[in-house]
């Protein structure tokens, strides 16, 4: 198996990275902060102002080592691609897929099942940790629910439709997350619904920002494997949007963000110091708060989960690339339908 | 099949050769779908390649020596490099293919070193009886002869793989003993896609949500 390599995150504004022979060493005012081999590093993200010469770039580009370029909050600004010219035949069987009304409905069920099934064990791990029979008896309620939606979703043949029973997942498995919250800290994290552009609470805030470094690894694996990530199946292309990696990451949002985000609450690893709010309502991490996310957005991907297909042990951050070429090959006719993942 | 004129756009690259005798979706993989994964063999196989890769012709002993000298036949459809080949003092030439240990099974390398010789007849208009297999870990060398089977087997073996490239078809996995070794094996997924009756099962079941006591 693959080996999950480290990613540099590269918070602090105006670090300097350079190449020293096979290291990677960032400076900050001109002073050495940090030098790595290489080889130990998978890719490198950075926020905000930070400079790269132009012998770290070609060096990645080279190597394959992703860098990706995001602003001080972390939206998406740029990324550096090397010579690989990906996979024209794949990336053609991708666009027949797409243009075949019963394969991408087939494609963004699984999509669907992966993410409310997934969604669900987060809710019933919730029901059996609650201190109080109340709120074990909503988790299972909303969990039933659940179960619902993911019955209903074969019987399904419109995508509109699909997409109406993953609002309605989404809808009731959000409305139970409160619950997930200790109540010690429910009053910092009073979180109600999603709010997105801006979020507009602190859970919101913590969540958005995970989901948008989850994107970006959707994005490099699908990019990996030679998919296209913007051809997607149960988002619809739009100008810019990474349909595809959105699609991929479904499945992945309640196990590599949802349940990180109440686990960094609940163990008091974020406070209300760590979210800074703007006028009008739009709340943000803090850069501290940033840098306390990041941390276990990675030690979370060093964990392992065993895989049903594969029958192996796979570390979490290594599962979009698994899940992606999965993807690749029942598009090319290999096997007879797309898997997500279900964790237990 | 046109193989007149100057265009070798469907010429098959030597080293396609090799990786098709070994198995031929590990030759549709590199080629076709592109996928490259390095393990250890092929980070050694390139550190072994780097040495040979810069093109320079030089005389030793009377000897004149090509590196990375580019091959071509027009005849049998092949393009690709030779990692060093030896011109004796007459002009026959005698390649010489680089490996970085010494494997088990042989007829891969003598397969490509076969289109290599091919190649080379035809550029050069005098026969290649032989040639040799270098071996880095042992620093041997191992001469091959260009046996008139061997040349047989370049030439059925090339249309096959022109075919593959083609109607862009990916062979099923081998799943055997063979995968062990494979570079490729986490993209090929040889035993994944093989599994056949797991995915069905966990396909059935995709819609059946687990109830909530058998999770806990």
């Amino acid at each position: 198996m693959r080996q999950l390599l480290n990613t540099l995150f590269v918070t602090t504004p105006n670090a300097y990275l350079r190449l020293e022979g096979e290291t990677l060493c960032v400076e900050v005012e001109r002073e050495k902060r940090l030098q790595v081999p290489l080889h130990h590093i998978g890719s490198v993200v950075a926020f905000g102002d930070v400079m790269l010469t132009p012998a770290v770039l070609r060096r990645c580009a080279q190597d394959g080592r992703g860098v990706v370029l995001l602003d001080r909050n972390g939206e998406f600004s740029a990324r550096i691609e090397g010579p690989v010219s990906g996979n024209i035949l794949l990336r053609q069987a991708q666009h027949d897929a797409a243009g075949n009304a019963l394969t991408a409905l087939g494609i963004a069920r699984a999509c669907v099942v992966g993410k409310l099934r997934n969604a669900r064990q987060v809710l019933l791990r919730g029901a059996r940790e609650a201190k109080n029979t109340e709120d074990t008896q909503s988790l299972q309620q909303a969990s039933r629910l659940l179960a619902n939606q993911i019955r209903k979703l074969p019987e399904v043949v419109d995508l509109d439709l699909v997409r109406g029973l993953e609002g309605d997942g989404a809808r009731i498995y959000f409305a139970a997350i409160p619950l997930l919250i200790r109540a010690n800290q429910r009053k910092v994290f009073n979180f109600e619904r999603r709010s997105r552009r801006p979020p507009l609470d602190r859970f919101n805030a913590l969540i958005s920002f995970l989901y948008t470094l989850l994107v970006n690894d959707c994005r490099s694996a699908l990019e990996g494997v030679g998919l296209d990530p913007q051809l997607g199946f149960l988002h619809a292309v739009r100008p810019g949007r990474p349909a595809l990696a959105l699609d991929l990451m479904e499945e992945f949002r309640p196990i590599m963000v949802d349940r990180l985000a109440l686990t960094l609450i609940n163990r008091g690893q974020l406070t209300e110091q760590n979210f800074e709010s703007r006028v009008g309502g739009a709340v943000y991490l803090s850069e501290q708060g940033r840098k306390v996310v990041l941390t276990a957005y990675q030690q979370r991907k060093q964990e392992e989960l065993t895989h049903p297909l594969l029958e192996q042990t796979v570390a979490i951050g290594l599962l979009p690339h698994v899940q992606a070429r999965l993807l690749a090959r029942t598009l090319r006719g290999e096997m007879e339908g797309y898997l997500p993942f279900l964790t237990r | 099949m046109d193989q007149s004129g100057d265009d070798l756009d469907d010429a098959v690259p030597i080293s396609a050769l090799q990786h098709y005798s070994y198995c031929p979706r590990q030759c549709a993989l590199i080629h076709m779908e592109q996928t490259f994964d390095e393990n250890l063999y092929t980070l050694r196989g390139r550190a072994v390649h780097e040495q040979v890769d810069m093109s320079e012709s030089r005389l030793e002993e009377g000897m004149r020596i090509e590196r990375a000298l580019p091959l071509y036949s027009r005849c049998v459809g092949l393009v690709g490099k030779a990692d060093v080949v030896e011109f004796a003092v007459d002009g026959t030439p005698y390649p010489v293919e680089y490996k970085h240990g010494p494997r088990r099974s042989s007829e891969h390398d003598d397969i490509q070193l076969a289109a290599q010789a091919l190649c080379l007849e035809e550029m050069t208009g005098r026969e290649v009886s032989v040639g040799a297999i270098y071996h880095h870990s042992s620093r041997r060398r191992r001469e091959v002869a260009i046996t008139p089977a061997l040349r047989d087997r370049v030439k059925s073996m090339v249309p096959k793989i022109r075919d593959m490239l083609r109607t862009g078809q990916l062979p099923p996995p081998v799943a055997d003993e063979r995968c062990r070794h494979c570079s490729l094996k986490d993209s090929c997924q040889p035993h994944t896609v093989a599994a056949k009756q797991r995915l069905h099962r966990l396909h059935r079941a995709l819609f059946t949500p687990e109830d909530e006591c058998a999770s806990s």
